[in-house]
């Protein structure tokens, strides 16, 4: 849908606003509004750092297949400020609708043949409707609603009744809301030609009703209640925050005993990163499960008790919702630029298990996962997801919970066990899987070790012995390739093609749509989304079964196509990378035009 | 750090506590301290205090940092899980297995180079959550273990072995735990055991965080003329502002004090620590007056030791939270789990 014109059911609306001014609701029932027609819809939010008063935008793509990539096209633009006038005027893409406040004369200097301009007088209305200086503010934004739904023909039930949702405990709100909708409606349908050639339609699909929309932050911190998650330290960092939030919430909903009105969870909000993650270890070596969430520059202050946990053998969940780096970087901005630098997150020889979602549904699956894996390798797992996961609003099938789960605890041995030992020593691998049991404090006085991130031996005891140290630290390997069929395994579709894409996360949209657009132009290509690291023999398979490979990634430094280099075989010759690392999430349209330029190179050639 | 057995010899006639067992069920391996460290006596004092509470080793949680403190945990409660984490980050640590399990009995070891350079954000920040545990400051003065640079809490004025002077003020651990939340404030001195050993058992059975600044010359790189932290100076210059007995809940208080001069306070577990004034004015549970006290004996060259400040009644961190009384590690997964069902609820305000 990169290049095609807007048509009913696919089309991309951006709205361009300023951040505190109260958008962000209006603009969730606009989007709210399609998915209850049934259209496939995501909603991108490109925010900055800051609390009041800077750019901010958010797009709202529909797509009638389901492709929640960024579009990368604007088709109706909702003009809202001033400062970003020029840029949103030139970002609108040939054929498209700019809608304007129009209560004041706009800059007659910029003009644009290619598409249509459509003032509303959106403030004059509201300071004609509305007493307080506040809802006047407020209600131009739902007023360009309004005027949205006119154009695409959005039936207006669809939107009352979300607002009646809304305002259910607010009543005095509603009506003020409804009356915004119904000026904007009102005026559009009385000074334009609505609706436009393409519009909303209701449609039916499998999957309509069942359907949700859910940010992967909310779905991860949701998956960590499911998971059985019991003690949660973070420090507040965008964009991960949000994540605890989630947990938080949905904690106090199910995990406040019934009996007592205790918490059966205990969330400490730490003084920075180092101790959110010391508290993590803490916690897991006590056997609870417990997890932190954080970003880039946490994970660089977390790096020296990852590396603690590894060695000591600890576990523990850590979820990095990647943001732009280096260093602060663009905190309100996605990439995939800490793949590196959490798989062998601390100094030494060290590297930690990462999963690697893809959307907000495998956030949920792989929170749970992943405290079953750390506790099952006795080691910290990370959850790499990005802002594009974390923070935005995703079309997602609905979550299942299977209650038969029961969580992978993980070889922990009981007082009972421990009474029939003669002797227990902490590091000795039994199984062959370089997995050794654990004890967990308080248990028996047999179980007691003296757990360190100084040298030791396999008894758990001080160590300076160059073989007593070298036999841990290759038992840990041992224990890297058991992870490798235990971790989620990359997933394949189409086979035979001499063309391979490799993705990763978040990428996974923009590939499939990519690819589906490129075979109707001829080309076709296989695609592999990995999912885990370490990987797994299926990523070797499939490099050593194409001619050639795209791997496709939103980092500068082709941080997959590095890692898959040192850990695999990997031919340079036949791999090229696609790297789209600007902060904004990737467009399928660049992954197009990134092989159609390869190839027609190769064909120059 | 070597681990070295120690012989387990048992004495018929050694005494045994209520469990049936003697002070060598609560003993660690060997210690590899320079001979006449200050830290091997606190060492034998937390043996002594928790052989003598009856409290099961394997009921203790012994966590450390890095450095010559941070080893002395392999040296006592060789059947309680012990904890070397980073250095500097005990507390952080202390506060997750805290949080996981609220029942065990907490011991963090440090120095003062762990609590007051490197980890004082984490010392700072456990204290003001009041986490539940004992905390000691093995304070010498020094980095030992890097050979004999100043730490944090070296005197101004107080001389390195090679001469070099300190210029820096000290960082007080009691008075920062005074300011920063702790619930349980005390000093001593590695060399007074009758001192110690009743303050440790207080601090143990203390429901918050109990911070000890223990003064434990360093024998090799502090204990020469010119330094304040070596043993005769230790000597000539403690002032104890108060003695503390520690009764535990079986036992009355004897009336041996006479009214104005001694003060029981009733910990959680319903075991009792006598205090005797030695300075008639000195109130432990008046925060701003321990606080100006203590400057103005500083002021008079003296360290203050006793129990400088208790409040039994300050919420800790699982309180604060609401947490579950039964620890959370040992929850059903049965109960933790919201359901299918739940999960449908969730999500129907999710369309």
């Amino acid at each position: 849908m990169s290049t095609n014109k807007p048509s009913n059911n696919n089309f991309t609306i951006k709205i361009a606003n300023v951040n505190g001014t109260g958008s962000a609701s209006a603009n969730g029932l606009l989007m709210k509004s399609l998915f209850r027609l049934g259209i496939p819809v995501v909603g991108k939010n490109y925010f900055p750092s800051n609390i009041q008063g800077l750019p901010t935008w958010y797009e709202i793509r529909a797509s009638e297949k389901g492709y929640l990539a960024r579009s990368g096209r604007v088709d109706v633009m909702i003009a809202m400020n001033a400062e970003t006038y020029q840029k949103d005027l030139h970002s609108v893409t040939p054929g498209g609708i700019l809608i304007y406040d129009s209560t004041w004369p706009r800059n007659k200097q910029l003009q644009r043949d290619d598409i249509t301009v459509i003032g509303v007088p959106l403030s004059k209305m509201c300071n004609e409707n509305f007493p307080s200086a506040r809802a006047r503010i407020l209600m131009k934004n739902v007023v360009y609603v309004g005027v949205v739904a006119a154009l695409l023909d959005i039936d207006l039930d669809v939107i009352r009744s979300l607002l009646n949702e809304t305002f259910a405990k607010k009543v005095s709100l509603l009506d003020g809301n409804q009356l915004a909708i119904d000026l904007g409606y009102n005026y559009a349908k009385e000074h334009f030609s609505c609706p436009l050639p393409y519009t909303a339609k209701v449609i039916d699909r499998p999957g309509k009703g069942t359907d949700i929309m859910i940010d992967g932050n909310t779905a991860a911190g949701l998956g960590a209640v499911y998971a059985g998650a019991t003690v949660c330290a973070w420090y507040p960092i965008t964009p991960s925050t949000s994540l605890i939030e989630g947990y938080k919430k949905y904690c106090e909903v199910t995990r406040k005993d019934p009996d007592t009105g205790k918490n059966n969870y205990c969330i400490v909000q730490a003084e920075d990163e180092l101790a959110a993650m010391g508290m993590v270890l803490g916690a897991g070596w006590n056997g609870a499960r417990a997890f932190t969430s954080t970003s880039g520059p946490g994970v660089s202050l977390m790096s020296e008790f990852l590396g603690y946990g590894y060695f000591a053998e600890i576990p523990a969940v850590l979820f990095n919702v990647q943001r732009c780096g280096p260093s602060t970087g663009m905190p309100t901005r996605t990439q995939q630029s800490d793949i590196l630098s959490s798989a062998y997150a601390s100094h030494g020889d060290t590297r930690h298990v990462c999963l690697f979602p893809a959307d907000p549904e495998e956030s949920f699956y792989m929170s749970a996962n992943a405290f079953d894996l750390a506790e099952h390798l006795q080691t910290p797992i990370l959850v790499l997801s990005d802002l594009d996961i974390g923070m935005n609003d995703w079309l997602s099938p609905e979550l299942t919970w299977d209650e038969n789960y029961q969580p992978d605890r993980g070889q922990v041995l009981t007082k009972e066990q421990l009474e029939e030992m003669a002797v227990f020593h902490r590091y000795v691998d039994r199984s062959g899987d370089g997995i050794a049991p654990r004890t967990l404090p308080g248990t028996h006085p047999r179980g007691a070790y003296f757990t360190r991130g100084s040298g030791h031996n396999m008894y758990g005891a001080y160590t300076e012995d160059a073989n007593e140290y070298q036999e841990v630290v290759d038992r840990l390997m041992v224990k890297w390739n058991t992870a490798k069929g235990l971790v989620p395994q990359p997933i394949t579709i189409g086979s035979g093609n001499a063309i391979g894409f490799i993705s990763i996360g978040s990428c996974d949209h923009a590939v499939r749509e990519a690819r589906d657009e490129l075979a109707e132009s001829g080309i076709s290509a296989d695609y592999m989304r990995v999912r885990a690291f370490p990987f797994s023999q299926d990523v070797q398979d499939f490099l050593d079964a194409h001619e050639k490979i795209y791997v496709v990634e939103q980092n500068r430094d082709s941080q997959l196509k590095s890692l898959m280099r040192l850990e695999l075989k990997l031919d340079d010759s036949k791999t090229q990378s696609i790297l789209h690392y600007n902060g904004l999430p990737m467009t399928p349209g660049f992954v197009i035009d990134a092989v159609n330029a390869d190839l027609s190179r190769g064909e120059a050639a | 750090m070597s681990f070295m057995k120690k012989p387990k010899v048992r004495h018929p006639g050694l005494p045994r506590n209520d469990l049936g067992l003697t002070v060598r069920d609560y003993e660690g391996g060997m210690s590899t301290l320079c001979a006449g460290c200050g830290h091997d006596a606190i060492t034998g004092a937390i043996v002594q205090a928790a052989h003598e509470l009856s409290i099961p080793p394997h009921g203790f949680a012994k966590l450390s940092g890095i450095g010559c403190s941070s080893k002395t945990p392999a040296y006592f409660l060789g059947a309680s899980h012990g904890f070397n984490s980073c250095h500097g980050r005990m507390p952080s640590v202390a506060t997750g297995a805290n949080a996981a399990n609220r029942d065990l009995h907490y011991i963090g070891v440090s120095g003062d180079g762990d609590s007051l350079s490197i980890g004082f954000g984490q010392f700072a920040h456990a204290m003001r959550r009041n986490v539940n545990m004992l905390y000691l400051v093995e304070n010498n003065g020094v980095y030992g273990l890097t050979k004999g640079q100043f730490s944090a809490s070296a005197d101004i004025g107080s001389t390195a072995k090679k001469g070099e002077e300190n210029l820096q003020p000290p960082i007080d651990p009691c008075q920062a735990a005074l300011t920063l939340g702790a619930s349980f404030v005390a000093r001593s001195f590695s060399g007074d055991k009758d001192q110690l050993v009743p303050l440790l058992k207080a601090g143990f059975q203390h429901n918050g965080f109990g911070m000890i600044d223990i003064i434990s010359p360093c024998v090799t790189f502090n204990d020469h003329e010119g330094s304040t932290k070596s043993y005769s100076y230790s000597r000539q210059h403690f002032h104890k502002a108060i003695s503390a007995d520690f009764v535990p809940p079986s036992e009355t208080i004897k009336a041996q004090y006479s009214e104005g001069e001694s003060m029981p306070i009733e910990l959680h577990d319903g075991s009792k620590i006598v205090l005797r004034k030695v300075d008639g004015a000195y109130d432990p549970t008046d925060k701003a007056a321990a606080a100006i006290y203590l400057r103005e004996r500083q002021s008079a060259g003296e360290i203050t030791t006793g129990l400088l400040y208790i409040n039994e009644a300050q919420p800790e961190m699982h309180d604060l939270a609401g947490s579950s009384d039964i620890p959370l590690n040992q929850i059903p997964y049965e109960r933790l789990n919201p359901g299918s069902d739940m999960l449908k609820k969730i999500q129907s305000r999710m369309r």
